[in-house]
């Protein structure tokens, strides 16, 4: 187990070195960044005092020591389109993309459970059917142009609900919270549900497939001789036995929604990370992009440890095998 | 002529040809696929104006409504965006514009994959883990993350000027740079298997060269997986290309994609005219569902367990 935990945690240092490097990469060679952060007027003195005091005139791996130790530390730089420390910038927007992704989390294990469940064990009715053929349309609709659908429909033209921002927040120390207050809910519902949709449908295909083998078991068989009710079959002993995968799955798309926030933030002009990154992207704004990719993949990156090493703990089979890797499209 | 007529017949009387028949979905949805395939190749001859050309696109012509609501104008059967420029028109250049970059970051990435994949579980040892581990880095990050980068990355390192040409070219590469990974997989699964069959030492035995091997003995019995993984991966392609040019490190304003088509439209959608951002989306929702309903008829008829 000790030889196995090694061997997974060097994996994912490795990993997060080379999205590091990746960064670091970036950040180094698309432009100078001296000549992106001052304006046209420095003088040369200028010009070299600042590269002198970023680094840039050190050798390419100590640049890339620095940039890592400061990293590891939280300290990403200064932005370079409004000159504020970015990790302070994503410390103030992360509530808003975290809210959005747990209301994403909640709404697909609470929709997307009770259709997998229907739809394995009524599974030639026609409901289920349809339940089916929309769950393939919804992977086939991306997410951007059902959000532009649903602000259409229950912004535009039935003026139900609210089309951008967070609405009211509550700031809690460092925290913003838009659950306190009515129109902070209320503006959580439309990005809530865009973003969940395809999670639900995966949700609920897992949770089908799952119960599909399950109900085919001998211990359903014989709970059904012993006579219990098909209720108690269903929830209580087969859908339990389905859950484990259900709860690996999201968590490790947890990541996976993080990044796929920024899809959703842009539609709703929701203040979080993704929507910063999206205009750091616009702007070219270096920094920014660095340490959101290096945050986001860190996230993805313990999570899928996480879960590899509980696993693991729970199945020792796991421990010889090699490393599983999430993956995802859209 | 004739042959290709056998050919057609004995491809219809295959198993996978008996499946296709007896499912209505795949027919549907290869008729869908073919039509729009072939109205956005023939685009030119149909539609009223070319949306790239700005000496057809007239601005008093602006924010016509579609042709079956009050104000409608003929010929614009979907109506105009507010720059005069025709949403049926638009459409069917922009489907030209996705479906080449999706299929062709398909393309890429199955030809990129596949070699990997064999020469990964062909010649094995540390070639092989090394090439695995770079595919486990690129899964360890989410593919929507290592596509913007790429894209923004390439974008960074080209002039102002030249980007805009060569944007279907960055975007080709950003997709096929996060897809291969499966491809390869999949391939290096099947040519470990198959390396130890004794076909395989028969020809090693005369004395095939290893190359010649791979590409002539082992790449066709690794194909059936590939081409599921194909089929659904279009799909994804087409996806993700709409959903870059969506987030603006796409197609350009230029030479729209469906993807740009609708972050245009998305611009006047409080405005009231919901049809310019409206049909690029179904269209691209059309599409997608057609490629992924033929991708999972196709992974069911070729995969005889699920029978």
């Amino acid at each position: 187990m000790l030889a196995f935990l090694v061997k997974r945690l060097a994996n994912a240092i490795g990993v997060m070195l080379t999205v590091a490097f990746l960064a670091f990469v970036i950040f180094r060679f698309v432009g100078d960044p001296v000549e992106l952060m001052l304006n046209e007027q420095a003088t040369q003195a200028q010009r070299d005092e600042l590269r002198t005091r970023l680094g840039l005139d050190r050798g390419f791996v100590f640049q890339f020591a620095t940039f890592v130790g400061n990293a590891v530390r939280g300290d990403f730089g200064i932005s370079y389109r409004n000159q504020q420390e970015v990790s302070a910038l994503i410390a103030e927007r992360f509530p808003a993309t975290f809210e959005l992704v747990i209301v994403a989390t909640v709404l697909s294990l609470v929709i997307g459970i009770p259709l997998g469940v229907y739809s394995a064990i009524r599974r030639d009715s026609w409901l289920a059917k349809v339940i089916q053929f929309v769950s393939v349309l919804g992977v086939s609709l991306p997410s951007f142009a059902l959000g532009i659908l649903f602000i259409l429909i229950f912004s535009v033209t039935l003026q139900w609900l609210p089309a951008f921002g967070r609405g009211e927040v509550v700031q809690i120390g460092p925290w913003s919270t838009g659950f306190l207050t009515s129109s902070g809910r209320w503006a959580l519902i439309l990005p809530g549900v865009t973003l969940s949709l395809f999670q639900i449908t995966l949700v609920m295909r897992l949770v089908r497939a799952e119960m599909l083998e399950t109900l085919r078991t001998d211990f359903i068989r014989f709970a059904r001789a012993r006579g219990l009710p098909s209720r108690a079959i269903n929830f209580r002993h087969a859908l339990r036995n389905c859950l484990m995968p259900v709860i690996t799955v999201t968590g490790l798309q947890i990541g996976n929604l993080i990044a796929f926030a920024l899809v959703t933030e842009t539609v709703f002009q929701w203040p979080g990370m993704g929507l910063l990154f999206v205009q750091a992207v616009t702007f070219v704004d270096i920094p920014v992009m660095a340490a959101y990719l290096i945050i986001v993949s860190f996230i993805f990156v313990t999570l899928n440890t996480l879960v590899d090493l509980t696993y693991a703990l729970v199945d020792p089979r796991l421990r010889q095998g090699s490393v599983a890797g999430g993956a995802r499209g859209h | 002529m004739a042959t290709s007529i056998t050919a057609i017949r004995r491809m219809l009387d295959s198993d996978v040809g008996y499946s296709f028949r007896k499912s209505p979905i795949a027919i549907l949805s290869l008729i869908v696929l073919a039509l729009l395939m072939l109205s956005a190749l023939l685009a030119p001859w149909i539609v009223p104006q070319d949306p790239h050309d700005l000496s057809q696109i007239f601005i008093d012509k602006a924010e016509i409504p579609p042709i079956w609501m009050k104000d409608g104008e003929w010929p614009f059967i979907l109506g105009t965006d507010p720059q005069g420029r025709d949403v049926l028109s638009a459409i069917l250049y922009g489907t030209r514009i996705s479906l080449m970059i999706g299929i062709a970051s398909v393309a890429v990435s199955m030809t990129l994959g596949v070699t990997v994949g064999l020469i990964a579980g062909f010649v094995g040892g540390a070639v092989d883990n090394l090439l695995m581990r770079i595919g486990d880095t690129v899964l360890s990050i989410p593919t929507l993350l290592v596509a913007i980068l790429v894209s923004a990355l390439f974008r960074g390192l080209l002039p102002p000027g030249l980007r805009d040409s060569f944007a279907s070219l960055i975007l080709i590469l950003a997709i096929s740079l996060t897809a291969w990974v499966q491809y390869a997989r999949t391939v290096r699964a099947s040519t470990m298997v198959e390396r130890g069959k004794e076909y395989v030492l028969a020809a090693r035995i005369i004395g095939v060269a290893p190359a010649r091997i791979m590409r002539r003995h082992i790449l066709p019995n690794t194909l059936t997986p590939v081409m599921v993984a194909a089929t659904l991966n279009l799909g994804l392609a087409i996806l993700s290309e709409a959903t870059l040019s969506f987030l603006g490190v796409g197609m350009p304003i230029t030479q729209p994609s469906l993807g740009t088509l609708i972050r245009i439209g998305n611009q006047y959608l409080f405005a009231g005219s919901w049809w310019v951002v409206v049909f690029p989306s179904l269209q691209l929702g059309l599409i997608v569902l057609s490629v992924n309903l033929l991708g999972d008829w196709l992974r069911d008829a070729l995969n005889p367990k699920l029978r």
